[in-house]
């Protein structure tokens, strides 16, 4: 069996004692939490975003050292932008999803490059592709576009398919 | 590489051993003493984006002092092919075809990481045998990952011979796949739900054949490279990273276990029944690239370790696939004289079949580390933004910063004991 069995917290208790601490430390960060699918999930208002996940990193009890993923998101109504953090506590298997939205006409948000060097080239990719620009990025350049693109390719509003295209209708069962 | 290689050291001789004189020529200099930087003329070296001791399309702009590093630029991209966007158009079954050609070295892994994803958001429970059969195939795809990526090392030491003998293993994996779903490189391998087909007694004994057989070609390796001294000589101390520089980059597998962190997502997260496996994860102790090598080369034998258990304890019972009509292709003679399974048919080919609203992130232990699917789901045809957190692009940053200061043709070696493969890195 697995040695992580018995330090295993409940994902109940897990998500009411970081919403506890977060709470505590920073009134007003957490706007919504949930468990989806076997995750415990923050949604963290996104003028606190980095002190919450500062929070989350140096806190003894927590210590989630370890970002496994950051991407970005869009909204389903098209108008908000998002960032989303899968962070890892390897030592006690804990692991969270904080979810950060943010207008989509002022994509700002400070970068997490201070608090894990591996978030930078994630944070390239985002930016590449949704155009989200991380405040206090050492070097926030496209990553696996050129570098002339000029639009983020990722957005709802650019759609895969050429949408001139007449001949080709596929109002039944295209997105 | 010869020819660069004498260029090179050229200015390496003027560089490092004449320090002094040069001094004495400008004045200037001798006066802030401690910036003998702003003398040295560094010259700039094109590595990539196709050079052969690459294996991939990666461009590094080195700014070489000699033969020595100083200063590395990656540049990726060269293959983006956008997968997360295709995703997000394509119906779910449509999407294997996609993770096929991430890593492609270890595809079935990606497959069946994919399949499960799905399985985890239409909540789909399957038979103990099939995971079984998924381990099987998973840990044979993980040899062939990790003998490609040790025999390379091996070739851009200047040993050919492991590389040229090792090869007929992964041919012999190829026609495992091959005999269960028809393809040997980008296998499309499984379905949501399980297999396409019952394995025939034909893969059995193939892959009885590749346990029986193997272990001696895998010694025969290990005999040319283990205990070499003059690979040896290259490769230990070669591009190492600390255990706490592989956290912080968001190392994960063999990579980081050869920093000495013990984590694989086998254990740490079990899926598709890992947990009834016995098995050891080694770790190095300084993650050079002796100790990449030889976390891989231990894998190997511990993935032999598993499939033997698997082949032992596998259930009698369960068949290939789990009851999920929305989502696996009914058999076709249903489909000609059943109504319901005509409904399924067309549903699931026409990507139809309803799914719940929800995210999920799963992640199985690739041949690289982690490979995590972070799937959002608006209930729709296809995925609402789907993410593949793949562990080549993550690692491969660090990369700049493991060679600085080495010598070119140690980044070199050092490149290909992390296995980075250009699929994965740039999706």
């Amino acid at each position: 069996m697995s040695r992580f069995e018995n330090l295993k917290m409940e994902k109940q208790d897990l998500l009411n004692k970081i919403t506890e601490k977060l709470n505590e430390l920073t009134p007003g960060a957490v706007e919504k939490s949930e468990i989806a699918y076997g995750f415990p999930v923050f949604y963290i208002h996104k003028d606190k975003i980095h002190e919450a996940l500062t929070i989350l990193k140096n806190d003894p009890e927590f210590d989630f050292h370890f970002l496994t993923d950051l991407t970005g998101i869009q909204s389903a109504d098209e108008k908000q932008l998002g960032v989303i953090y899968h962070l890892h506590n390897m030592p006690k298997n804990y692991r969270v999803r904080i979810k950060t939205y943010f207008d989509i006409n002022k994509p700002e948000i400070p970068t997490a490059c201070d608090l894990w060097p591996g978030a930078n080239w994630m944070e390239r990719e985002t930016f590449d592709f949704y155009g989200v620009k991380f405040k206090g990025h050492p070097n926030l350049k496209r990553i696996l576009n050129v570098d002339e693109m000029d639009i983020f390719p990722l957005r709802k509003e650019y759609p895969l398919e050429d949408q001139s295209r007449e001949d080709k209708s596929d109002k039944m069962f295209g997105r | 590489m010869a020819k660069k290689g004498n260029k090179n050291n050229k200015v390496a001789d003027t560089a490092v051993v004449e320090p002094v004189s040069k001094k004495k020529a400008t004045v200037v200099v001798e006066n802030n003493s401690e910036e003998p930087e702003e003398e040295k003329e560094y010259s700039t070296l094109n590595l990539g984006p196709t050079h052969p001791a690459t294996h991939g399309i990666f461009q590094n702009v080195l700014k070489m002092d000699g033969e020595i590093i100083h200063e590395a630029t990656p540049t990726v991209g060269y293959i983006h092919r956008a997968f997360e966007k295709l995703g997000e158009r394509r119906p779910f079954y449509q999407i294997t075809t996609l993770t096929d050609r991430l890593n492609y070295c270890s595809s079935p892994i990606n497959n069946i990481g994919w399949h499960m994803t799905v399985e985890k958001l239409i909540g789909v429970k399957v038979p103990k045998r099939i995971d079984y059969m998924r381990v099987i195939i998973m840990e044979l795809a993980r040899i062939s990952d990790h003998l490609v990526c040790n025999s390379v090392i091996g070739v851009d030491t200047g040993a050919m011979t492991g590389f040229l003998y090792i090869f007929q293993w992964r041919e012999k994996i190829y026609d495992i796949y091959e005999s269960i779903c028809g393809a040997r490189l980008t296998t499309n391998i499984g379905r949501i739900g399980g297999f396409e087909r019952e394995w025939s007694q034909k893969t059995w004994d193939l892959i009885d054949a590749f346990l029986r057989d193997y272990p001696e070609g895998l010694k025969e390796f290990s005999n040319l490279l283990e205990r070499n001294k003059i690979f040896m000589d290259r490769t230990v101390n070669c591009g190492p990273i600390s255990a706490k520089m592989a956290l912080e980059y968001s190392f994960t597998g063999p990579n980081l276990r050869a920093a000495g962190v013990d984590y694989d997502v086998r254990v740490a997260t079990p899926y598709s029944s890992y947990q009834d496996f016995n098995f050891i994860i080694p770790v190095g102790t300084s993650g050079d690239t002796y100790d990449r090598f030889m976390v891989r080369q231990e894998e190997m034998w511990q993935s032999m370790e598993i499939i033997k258990q698997a082949i032992k304890n596998m259930p009698k019972e369960g068949g290939f696939h789990a009851d999920v009509p929305e989502f696996y292709l009914p058999p076709k003679e249903e489909v000609y004289n059943n109504m319901e399974a005509l409904i399924y048919h067309f549903k699931i080919v026409m990507g139809e079949s309803d799914v719940p609203v929800g995210e999920v992130y799963h992640c199985v232990e690739g041949g690289n580390g982690e490979l995590g699917y972070y799937l959002v789901s608006d209930g729709g045809r296809t995925p609402f933004r789907l993410h593949f957190r793949r562990p080549c692009f993550i690692y491969y940053q660090a990369y700049p910063e493991m060679i600085k200061g080495s010598m070119l043709s140690d980044a070199i070696i050092t490149m290909s004991s992390m296995n980075v493969i250009a699929g994965e890195l740039d999706a």
